[in-house]
């Protein structure tokens, strides 16, 4: 198929993407339930064309197209076909129209599971998504059209950025988005609510699972990235506090603040305005961060190609969605504060303090990302605030949430009695002093590996007391409800997640050796013995391999390959060879030969042991797991029918009055 | 009231995100006009990277003109000037020297062995307290110094082949012809 089509495509998405905004909010607004009705079918429409667009380009790069200008700049012929699929998103273009594709994939989803919503309001959630997407695709047509043609055509491509071509890589950007932008369904139920003007809290119950889920998502995009960074980028860190990582972190951190904000509202009514504007702010923030990305105003390892005009059309993008919708809420939110009064020792005191801290984290790390533009208008000249800054403020931020944790299932709505919280302050504070000590000997007194053991048991603790008392407490098939299980997941997924960055952060031992052919050095108990380089060849690079054999007290552990790649133009690529392991990585990077004209000689090499670091993404696919566990809770799903009569009622009844 | 204030908060950063684009495309972010060109190189004294215990000091330098690179290893733009300075450094006709910008003694030596080492040495500048006297914006940043110990010559940001062959390689050739 020619790549016109794909163009022709976007065009016709586009058109019912306006009519997908426009009709049937007229329709919620007049009460004409014909307008109403084009919703569903308008965006299945523009699903489908956008889906076709996508089809075209996936075969354009599986075809070779080289006369698509982005196929030629992003694939070439010996670029295996996996890693021309994740060509697509590898650029700025494509993955724009990724993003378009997945935000109506949400929207279909939404069509097929919300069949029991009241239509009037269903009609402006879908609007709402109508207007998103129509911006984006004018983004996609007007500034960044993918299937431009480049002619006369090359005989061969230019090559996918070889730090891209990686299992991690093709997987990570989708799952990324899916998080990303499946906050705008909360973000569309939180607008149509206060268009709506009904101040029921039955739309958070109809939000809920919906942000839990692309929470999830957002957690498992997080956590591919960073295992990205490790695997590929051969620095052996796992997370840098880049602009582009801060970017996906910021939506993270307001999605916690707003998932259990959520869960105030919808149980106890309160906090509702305090709901809806981190909705709006948690999808905001996806739009920043698509703006930092793809402006190119601030620097980063994932550099794109920046052009004004792109920027622009973002920033103007994000002023009317954004600030029309904070317009919307000024003008809508509900006035009264509403709700149970809680005391100060209740389950909603713990979930605002952690609010607090979410937001606020996010609010410092969102400074800290555009500290070198503040310094700019400013004119204080360059600055900017690398590690040290998050480094310090982050932790000191979480320190109260960590603290607050094993408490959190424990504490009870509106008012908690004292004497059980303070067995599980006895119990779990015993348990993580004790296990503290233990550690100690084992660390020879590392504080931050103490502080790390002591951090997740004393939060693992807390779990685990909460499953066994609903254990003994509860009869069979009551103990777990889904919500629940998946808030306990989560927060066991902080605990793991302690352990790996604490005790990976102190224990990891790292030299730099020089090696010749059978020589050996010693890291952290193992014993490396460099084997000498051999060449390697891929699909589409050639490659020194070293050859490692890893031994701990004469047993073999494993024989590792790390590599320098040479990819098609030159283009050269570390990819060191990692030994996983559930208590420690071994990890090996290669460098550079002492004399470039003896590669059979001795060679630079990295040595890493990284203790527990595979803990830091356990702990975050726990947390996946409790956004989705929890997502698919049937009470989100069944009571929906009675729900939804209610609020009509209830909508009748205002608009009588 | 009150709840206008996330709007006004989004007004301000909107107005700062604009300022950036504008900023951007009305600027070169690399051209910063420095105080220190034609001025003196502030006096300096520090440790060798590989033998802690060797001091290089401004004097020890004076007599003929050399580079000043600064680099480290936490810095992603330095990644992206290194291949470069790979390519390049040997060809430019003065000693490139590395200077190692608040950067773990440990980890610098790592990056160097990794991706190897362009410079002719590499001085060590843990704390950052030198850099203040240089003026250093953040790394990378690269310094072009003569043979009386004058700053000549800066360029903030990486160098990129373009910006040596048609800045810093002119910079340095006018040099050479002073040179007696």
């Amino acid at each position: 198929m020619t790549p016109e089509l794909g163009q022709l495509a976007l065009i016709l998405a586009l058109f019912l993407a306006l009519a997908q905004s426009v009709l049937p909010l007229i329709g919620a607004w007049r009460g004409n339930r014909a307008l109403m009705a084009v919703a569903r079918p308008a965006a299945t429409g523009q699903a489908v064309f956008v889906a076709l667009a996508f089809a075209i380009l996936v075969s354009a790069f599986l075809r070779f197209d080289f006369s698509v200008q982005y196929v030629a700049d992003n694939s070439n012929l010996q670029l295996p076909w996996y890693y021309r699929i994740a060509a697509v998103w590898g650029a700025h273009e494509g993955s724009m129209l990724l993003w378009v594709l997945i935000l109506n994939v949400w929207t279909v989803a939404l069509t097929l599971f919300s069949r029991r919503l009241p239509d009037a309001f269903l009609a402006r959630v879908l609007s709402v998504l109508g207007i998103i997407s129509t911006g984006f695709l004018c983004f996609i047509l007007f500034t960044s059209n993918p299937f431009a043609r480049l002619l006369p055509m090359p005989p061969d491509g230019a090559d996918l950025n070889p730090v891209l071509q990686d299992p991690g890589m093709t997987f990570h950007p989708p799952v990324l988005y899916m998080g990303y932008v499946g906050f705008s369904v909360a973000f569309a139920f939180s607008i149509a609510a206060l268009l709506g003007g009904s101040m029921q809290q039955s739309w958070v119950r109809w939000a809920r699972p919906w942000t839990n889920a692309a929470w999830g998502f957002l957690s498992c995009g997080i956590v591919a990235g960073s295992w990205w960074a490790y695997a590929e980028l051969g620095w052996g860190g796992w997370w840098f506090w880049d602009p582009v990582e801060n970017a996906s972190f910021m939506p993270w951190l307001v999605g916690v603040a707003l998932i259990h904000a959520q869960a105030v509202t919808e149980k106890r009514g309160s906090l509702r305005a305090w709901t809806i504007l981190l909705s709006l702010f948690a999808f905001s923030l996806s739009l920043l961060g698509t703006f930092l990305v793809r402006s190119g105003i601030l620097t980063s390892v994932h550099a794109f190609a920046s052009d004004p005009r792109r920027g622009t059309f973002i920033l103007c993008f994000l002023a009317v969605v954004v600030g029309g919708s904070l317009l919307l809420y000024a003008l809508r939110a509900p006035k009264v504060a509403g709700g149970k009064a809680f005391a100060l020792v209740s389950r909603e005191s713990a979930i605002l303090v952690g609010n607090l801290m979410f937001t606020v984290a996010a609010a410092m790390v969102m400074l800290g990302t555009l500290f070198p533009l503040l310094g700019d208008a400013l004119n204080l000249g360059k600055i900017s605030v690398g590690p040290p800054y998050f480094g310090l403020l982050f932790p000191l931020l979480m320190l109260p949430v960590v603290l607050l944790l094993p408490f959190g299932p424990y504490l009870r709505w509106g008012n908690s009695e004292a004497p059980m919280l303070k067995q599980v302050l006895v119990r779990a504070g015993i348990a993580a002093a004790a296990c503290a000590v233990i550690a100690a000997f084992l660390v020879q007194g590392q504080l931050k590996a103490i502080a790390g053991v002591a951090s997740a048991v004393w939060v693992g603790m807390g779990v685990v007391l909460y499953v066994l008392k609903r254990w003994r407490d509860m009869p069979r098939g009551r103990r777990y409800p889904a919500e629940m299980a998946g808030m306990l997941l989560a927060h066991f997924g902080v605990a793991i997640f302690l352990i790996g960055v604490l005790l990976s952060e102190s224990l990891s031992v790292t030299r730099d050796v020089r090696l010749s052919p059978g020589q050996v050095a010693t890291v952290g108990g193992y014993e490396f013995r460099f084997d000498g380089v051999t060449q390697a060849t891929g699909p589409n690079w050639t490659a020194q391999q070293g050859v490692v054999t890893v031994t701990r007290n004469g047993a073999p552990v494993a024989v590792m390959h790390p590599q320098k790649r040479t990819y098609a133009h030159e283009q050269v690529q570390t990819t060191s060879a990692i030994d996983p392991g559930v208590t420690r990585d071994i990890y090996v990077a290669l460098g550079e030969p002492m004399d470039p004209n003896h590669v059979e000689g001795a060679w630079a090499l990295r040595l890493y042991t990284k203790p527990f670091v595979r803990w830091i993404w356990g702990g975050g696919l726990f947390m996946m797991l409790g956004g989705f566990v929890s997502a698919a809770d049937r009470r989100f799903h069944v009571k929906r029918e009675a729900e939804a009569a209610q609020t009509v009622t209830a909508v009748l009844q205002e608009s009588q009055a | 009231m009150s709840r206008l204030l996330p709007f006004f908060a989004f007004v301000l950063l909107a107005a700062l995100l604009g300022f950036g684009i504008w900023w951007n495309s009305a600027h070169d972010p690399t051209a910063v006009p420095s105080p220190l060109i034609n001025k003196p190189a502030p006096a300096f004294a520090l440790p060798m990277l590989d033998q802690p215990t060797k001091t290089v000091s401004k004097e020890s330098l004076l007599g003929k003109p050399y580079l000043v690179n600064v680099f480290a290893s936490w810095c992603f733009a330095c990644g992206e000037e290194h291949p470069v300075l790979m390519e390049e450094s040997k060809g430019l006709g003065v000693p490139v020297i590395g200077y190692d910008y608040k950067d773990d003694p440990n980890d610098a030596k790592s990056w160097l062995a990794q991706h190897g080492n362009p410079y002719d040495m590499v001085i060590a500048d843990t704390s950052g307290h030198t850099a203040i006297d240089f003026g250093v914006y953040g790394a990378p940043e690269t310094f072009l110094i003569d043979a009386k110990g004058v700053i000549r010559y800066k360029r903030i940001g990486p160098l990129t082949s373009d910006v040596i062959a048609q800045q810093l390689k002119p910079a340095i050739e006018a040099l050479q012809k002073e040179a007696p």
